[in-house]
C-alpha cells in the first residue's frame, strides 16, 4: 500500500517536471552547452590540454587595444544616454509638460529602442557622413567642413553617436517608471521643513533614483558591448572592437588560435556578465522604493 | 516653476533634434538618387531588386518559423511552471534573461563549434539543418521577450481555475492548452510576436555567420556597395519597426478594452 502511493507520488513529481523537459532541452542545447563550450574551451589548447595561455593571450596589445577601444566606446554611450535619456524622462514626468509628449515620447522610444543593427548605421551615414544632410548644410550655409575639424563617423565619436540613438530611448523606457515612483509628498515633506530644490534632488531624489540610473546605465553598457551589426556596417572592419574582432576571428581565424577565439568569447560574457549582475544587484534595491 | 518648464522644453528640443535629424537626414538622402531633383528612384530601385525579394521574404518566413515554435515552447512551458512548478520562476526568469547577457556572436560561435559538419549533430551540413539551427537561434534571441509577454498575461488569467474548470468539463490536456489557455494570453502571444518580428527580420549577426540569405546580411551588403539605396532600406526598415510596435500598441489597448472574465 505504501509503496503504491510513493509510485504515485513519484509519477506525478516526473510529470510535473517531464512539463518543462521540451524548454530545459532547449535551453541546454541552444543557449547554455554552446555557451559553456566555448568557456570551458578558453582553458584548452587546440590539442586538448589543460592551460591559461588563452587567457594570458588577451593581454596582446591588438586584443588589449579590442578591449579597450569597446569599452570605451560603451561607456560613452552609455554614459551619453543616461544623461539625456534622464533628462529626457524628467521632462515629462516632472516638467510639467502637455500629455500628449509623454505619449508620444514613450512611442517612439519604443520603436527607437529597437531600431538597431544595419539600418541604424546606413542613417547616420545619410546623416553625418561625408555627403550627409548635416555635413552638407553645416558646408553650405555656413562654410564649415566638419570634417576638417577631425570628425569621421567611422570612429570611436562617431559609434558612440551612432549607439545613443538606441541607448538614449532605452534609459527614457526604464527611467520614466522610477521617476513617476517620486512620491510628490517627499518633495512637500523636504519643502515644508525648508530645503531647496537643489537639497531636495541631493538628499531625497537622488539617493532613492541612483540604482535605477546607475542600473540601467550598466544596462546599456553592456548592451553596446555586445552590439556588432550597427558597428560593422558602420566602418566594415577598420574599427577594432572587440565583437568586430571577434566576427573577423571566426570567420578566419585571424588570431591563427581557435582557442584564443574562444578566450576572446569568454572576456565578453565576464564584462557583459557583470554588468549585468550588478544592473540585477541595483534593480533590487530600486525596487525597495517603489512599492 | 517657469525654470524647470524651461529646461523640459529644453530637453525635449535637444530629443527632438538628435531623433529626427539622422530620420530626416535618411530620408532626404534616400531622394537624391536623381540629380538635380528629389525622386522615389531608390525605393523603386530596392523593391524591383530581386534579392531583396528573395532575402526579404526569406527573413520573413524565418520570423514566422521562429514566432510559431517559439510561442509552441514558451507559453506551455510558462503555464506549466505557473501550474505544477511554482518553485522553478526564478531559474525560468534566469534562464530567458540569459541571451540578454550573453552577446549573440558568442551563442552563434558555440553553435559552429558545437554543431558543424564533423560533430554528433551536424546540423550546419545541409542547408536545411543551417537554417533549423537559425530558427533556433533566433527562438534563443528572442526568448526574453516572448517569455516575458506570455508571463505576464498570464499573470491576469487564474491559470489554475481555468485548468480545473476545464478538467471538470471533460477537456484533455491539448483541449486545455489551445482552447483555454493560448486564446486567454493572446494579448501577450502577440506582442511577444511583433517584437520577435522586428527583432528577426533585420537580424544580422546570426545570419550572416550561419552564411543564410537573409535580410541582415542583404542589408549589410548593400551598404558596401550602394549609394542610396540603403538610406530608402533604413526607412523602409524604420517604417516596418514603427508597425511592429504600432501593433503591439494595438494588441495592449484592445486587450485592456475587453473585460476580463476569467
Amino acid at each position: 500500500m505504501s509503496t503504491a502511493s510513493s509510485s504515485f507520488i513519484d509519477r506525478r513529481t516526473v510529470v510535473d517536471w517531464l512539463g518543462i523537459a521540451p524548454f530545459m532541452i532547449f535551453a541546454l542545447m541552444f543557449l547554455i552547452v554552446p555557451t559553456l563550450y566555448l568557456v570551458t574551451g578558453a582553458f584548452f589548447t587546440p590539442e586538448g590540454d589543460f592551460t591559461f595561455k588563452n587567457i594570458g593571450d588577451l593581454f596582446t596589445p591588438t586584443i588589449l587595444s579590442a578591449y579597450w577601444i569597446s569599452i570605451k566606446v560603451s561607456f560613452a554611450s552609455s554614459l551619453g544616454g543616461a544623461i539625456i535619456g534622464f533628462a529626457l524622462a524628467w521632462a515629462i514626468v516632472l516638467g510639467g509638460l502637455p500629455s500628449w509628449i509623454r505619449s508620444g515620447l514613450l512611442t517612439f522610444s519604443g520603436v527607437a529602442s529597437n531600431f538597431a543593427g544595419v539600418p541604424l548605421a546606413f542613417a547616420f551615414i545619410a546623416t553625418l557622413g561625408r555627403t550627409g544632410l548635416v555635413t552638407v548644410f553645416l558646408r553650405d550655409w555656413f562654410g564649415f567642413n566638419l570634417y576638417s575639424t577631425g570628425f569621421n563617423l567611422l570612429s570611436f565619436f562617431g559609434l558612440t553617436i551612432t549607439y545613443m540613438f538606441f541607448q538614449i530611448p532605452l534609459m527614457v523606457l526604464i527611467l520614466t517608471p522610477a521617476l513617476d515612483g517620486l512620491k510628490k509628498e517627499w518633495r512637500e515633506a523636504s519643502e515644508i521643513l525648508g530645503a531647496s530644490t537643489w537639497q531636495y534632488w541631493r538628499m531625497v531624489a537622488m539617493p532613492i533614483l541612483w540604482p535605477s540610473l546607475l542600473g540601467t546605465s550598466l544596462l546599456l553598457f553592456a548592451n553596446a558591448f555586445g552590439a556588432i551589426a550597427t558597428a560593422y556596417a558602420l566602418t566594415g572592419a577598420s574599427l577594432n572592437i572587440v565583437p568586430i574582432l571577434l566576427y573577423a576571428q571566426i570567420r578566419g581565424d585571424v588570431l591563427h588560435n581557435p582557442n584564443l577565439g574562444y578566450a576572446l568569447a569568454l572576456g565578453m560574457i565576464v564584462i557583459t556578465g557583470i554588468s549585468n549582475i550588478l544592473y540585477i544587484w541595483l534593480r533590487m534595491r530600486a525596487e525597495r522604493w517603489q512599492k | 516653476m517657469k525654470m524647470t518648464k524651461f529646461f523640459a522644453w529644453l530637453a525635449i528640443a535637444i530629443g527632438i533634434i538628435y531623433f529626427f535629424v539622422p530620420l530626416l537626414g535618411t530620408f532626404e538622402f534616400s531622394l537624391r538618387m536623381r540629380r538635380g531633383e528629389y525622386s522615389f528612384d531608390s525605393y523603386g530601385s530596392v523593391f524591383s531588386d530581386i534579392q531583396f525579394q528573395q532575402t526579404f521574404g526569406f527573413s520573413v518566413l524565418m520570423a514566422i518559423f521562429t514566432i510559431v515554435f517559439g510561442m509552441l515552447l514558451v507559453v506551455p512551458t510558462a503555464y506549466w511552471v505557473r501550474l505544477r512548478l511554482p518553485q522553478m520562476r526564478p531559474v525560468m526568469e534566469f534562464i530567458t534573461l540569459m541571451p540578454l547577457v550573453i552577446p549573440a556572436i558568442v551563442i552563434v560561435f558555440g553553435y559552429l563549434r558545437l554543431y558543424n559538419s564533423s560533430s554528433y549533430i551536424p546540423f550546419t551540413g545541409s542547408i536545411f539543418g543551417t537554417n533549423v539551427l537559425l530558427v533556433m537561434s533566433y527562438i534563443t534571441l528572442s526568448l526574453p521577450y516572448m517569455y516575458r509577454s506570455v508571463d505576464t498575461a498570464m499573470r491576469t488569467i487564474d491559470v489554475r481555475t481555468l485548468t480545473e474548470a476545464a478538467e471538470i468539463l471533460g477537456a484533455k490536456w491539448p483541449t486545455i492548452l489551445f482552447k483555454c489557455i493560448f486564446p486567454n494570453v493572446m494579448s501577450g502571444v502577440l506582442s511577444g510576436a511583433f517584437i520577435t518580428f522586428a527583432i528577426v527580420i533585420g537580424e544580422f549577426t546570426m545570419a550572416s555567420l550561419l552564411n543564410r540569405p537573409a535580410f541582415g546580411p542583404y542589408l549589410q551588403l548593400v551598404g558596401a556597395n550602394k549609394a542610396y539605396e540603403p538610406s530608402a532600406l533604413a526607412i523602409i526598415a524604420f517604417a516596418m519597426t514603427w508597425l511592429s510596435m504600432g501593433l503591439i500598441q494595438l494588441v495592449s489597448r484592445f486587450s485592456k478594452l475587453t473585460p476580463s472574465k476569467a
